[in-house]
């Protein structure tokens, strides 16, 4: 069928931000009867209108695109982009201000697993209730009881109140239920980012499962590995609006890219919000080393990586240590040092110091890495500052060579095989 | 399988509302199912509690209305006189107490699912209709007890618990959407039910209320269900005042009406507000 799976047009959603006043969340009752007689006398009197209560805020305005039946197509945006909002309009749980939304064949929305899980009710019982909640008939529930419990792997507790369960058990359990519907549409809102290790790769497999089906994904999240795992297109969001539209290789890579714009000297802000009190010993700046071939922060694939590292000492100390870690993309913390291996034990006076920091045999994948770095003496904790530097590895011919390129992980080890 | 085409536009109603109501009778039987369960699942203070409110209000109401203000009782013994009538107010008032609370209570459901919200204060009344069955029971028994024989008129009690349902959905429609608009509002409930207890002809029977007056106290549309109720309990038909059932109905049907506008009107922003 040529009919797209989803046309959305000129969408937008128009928020009432409405001012916190004596710190309520929600509209009263109170405030209700004694703000009309107000505004009443306002308008009497010829004052105008009272200041408004609230403000106007689009969630998002002139949204358009489209997407294929039987394609799985990532969302991307940082927080507050609108990303929540397309899938609770395109899920009918709100109403859109503006636009309209065509919608070809039956659709599911998981926006959470777990909806309507009632804690006294046994295992069993959860899964028709839910089943029922998203959308599923008591006879379909039946046919893929089984199949449901099997996943699950609860087996044994199928009679027990699910307020019994481990939160693990509790999370199996309601993916589970969600994994086994099986509309024509699929609306998944980062469900992913919950549960152990273990069962996030078995979500991940099933919804590889599904989206490799034939069917219609539309899939949120900040795992920019998932997204290019499961989706063949994605759609960046940005402030409501829609950036671009494209592969998801593409998308996802103009969406990493618009996060930086570093100079090669990065000054640490004087003043961050988790500054730590009474500190010995200040961050100052990182500084990346010139070179004419690339941007600063930017590395091809198997050079070794070497920056400086500028602090400030107030007072004298000893037992000084610069701890460094590295993040891939999707926040996961995936090397760790500390200068206390090489230098155990820095004396300091007061005054400005640095350190050259050189990874050596150190090969990453070409991808955007963040740096969180910290400071400590013999005093404790000095200073620490999350992920304020990043550093972009580009390909390389080594890096297409070696397949680097290709590899879903992130770090290259020296490994000697040896056929036997 | 049929193919399914959905369209969603600004500014314009569900057009498939009444649709989907059908389509998800099942979410309605299965949250139905869920709030009696959990009522009922401590079995002995789920049922106990079902049992003891209304006997002991009515022993309560006996004992002032009957016994220290001697109030007339149309010849039918005053247990039953007033127990025919908190069957239908205990009813009202806990589908009113339940559904107004329900869409907040579910908040989560609301915010992260679509259905038509219309079912969850609709499941909140089947719990308290779950009570009110137990309360038939309990009024078999009192009935044996003084040795009431039912006549024909006993029958009537199936339509006139429709009326009770109709008169407790169409309040419950205005309190629970309220209620999610209004947060304070779940502060107004009580007084609403406390003061209903008595503007109702509970305790005593509505007959005591001069023959002028009459319509103007068949406005309150509980007097309409509790009179047809022990009318239709005792067989008794000076009980009934037929111009104000019809007023009483007329009015049901109102607030029902009105209800559901009000609701199908909020319900669209439920989720942003809730």
């Amino acid at each position: 069928m040529s009919e797209p799976a989803i046309r959305v047009e000129n969408l937008g959603k128009k928020y009432r931000l409405r001012h916190q006043q004596e710190g309520l969340r929600y509209k009263t009752l109170r405030e209700a009867l004694t703000r009309a007689p107000q505004r009443w006398l306002a308008r009497r009197s010829g004052a105008g209108s009272l200041p408004s209560a609230s403000e106007d805020f689009w969630a998002l305005r002139d949204v358009s695109f489209e997407i294929p039946q039987g394609q799985a197509v990532g969302i991307v945006g940082r927080n507050g982009a609108g990303k929540s909002t397309l899938l609770k309009l395109l899920s009918r749980i709100t109403q859109p201000t503006t636009g309209r939304i065509d919608i070809e064949g039956r659709i599911a929305s998981l926006l959470e697993v777990g909806t309507g899980f009632h804690p006294e009710l046994t295992g069993r019982e959860n899964i028709y209730l839910n089943g029922a909640i998203l959308g599923m008939t008591r006879a379909e529930i039946k046919s893929r009881f089984d199949e449901i419990v099997a996943f699950s792997e609860v087996e044994k507790f199928l009679d027990t109140p699910v307020k019994h369960f481990s939160s693990g058990m509790y999370m199996r359990l309601a993916f589970a239920v969600a994994a086994h519907l099986e509309p024509e549409i699929l609306i998944v809102d980062e469900v992913l980012a919950v549960g152990d290790m273990e069962f996030q790769k078995k979500c991940l497999g099933k919804m590889e499962d599904v989206s490799k089906g034939g069917r219609t994904v539309l899939f949120v999240s900040h795992n920019m590995d998932a997204i290019l795992r499961l989706c063949s297109r994605a759609i960046h969001l940005s402030k409501g609006g829609v950036v671009e539209v494209g592969t998801a290789q593409s998308v996802v890579a103009q969406y990493l890219a618009s996060h930086k714009a570093q100079p090669a000297k990065v000054v640490f802000p004087a003043n961050p919000a988790d500054q730590m009190s009474r500190r010995n010993l200040v961050l100052l700046s990182a500084e990346w080393p010139d070179s004419p071939a690339f941007p600063p922060w930017t590395i091809p694939f198997g050079e070794e990586i070497s920056f400086f590292i500028t602090f400030e000492c107030h007072q004298p100390v000893h037992a000084a240590e610069l701890g460094l870690a590295l993040y891939a993309p999707t926040g996961t913390e995936i090397a760790s040092t500390s200068s206390v291996a090489t230098l155990p034990d820095i004396r300091l006076a007061p005054g400005i110091h640095g350190f050259q920091v050189t990874y050596r045999s150190f090969k990453l994948v070409p991808n955007h890495y963040n740096f969180s770095l910290g400071l400590k003496s013999n005093f404790g904790m000095e200073d620490y500052l999350s992920k304020s530097f990043s550093l972009d590895v580009i390909q390389s011919a080594q890096s297409s060579a070696t397949k680097a390129d290709t590899f879903l992980g992130y770090v290259v080890p020296e490994v000697h095989y040896v056929l036997v | 399988m049929t193919r399914t085409r959905l369209t969603i536009e600004a500014g314009k109603a569900e057009q498939h509302y009444w649709a989907d109501l059908w389509r998800y009778r099942e979410l309605f039987y299965f949250l139905s199912w869920r709030d009696l369960l959990v009522r009922y699942k401590q079995t002995v203070i789920g049922v106990l509690w079902a049992v003891l409110r209304p006997v002991l209000t009515t022993a309560v109401f006996v004992f002032v209305f009957g016994r220290l203000a001697k109030m007339p009782s149309e010849g039918v013994p005053y247990p039953v006189l007033v127990f025919a009538a908190m069957l239908p107010w205990q009813f009202f008032a806990s589908a009113l107490t339940e559904a107004s609370g329900s869409l907040v209570a579910n908040a989560n459901m609301i915010s992260k699912i679509y259905f038509p919200r219309l079912i969850i204060p609709a499941s909140a009344i089947i719990v308290a209709f779950g009570d009110f069955l137990i309360s038939l029971g309990i009024l078999a028994v009192l009935m044996v007890c003084y040795h009431i024989v039912p006549t024909w008129h006993l029958l009537l009690l199936i339509p006139l618990t429709g009326v009770a349902l109709l008169a407790a959905f169409g309040a419950s429609l205005w309190l629970a959407a309220l209620n999610v608009e209004y947060r304070d509002f779940r502060y107004v409930l009580p007084f609403i039910v406390q003061f209903g207890l008595y503007l109702s002809p509970v305790g005593f029977s509505s007959s005591i209320v001069p023959e002028k007056w009459r319509l103007l106290y068949s406005l309150n549309p509980m007097v309409g269900v509790i009179d047809g109720f022990r009318w239709a309990i005792t067989g008794t038909e000076s009980l009934i005042y037929w111009p104000g059932f019809g007023v009483s109905l007329l009015l049901m049907v109102l607030i029902a009406l009105s209800g559901l506008w009000y609701f199908r009107k909020t319900e669209r922003a439920f989720a942003d507000v809730i």
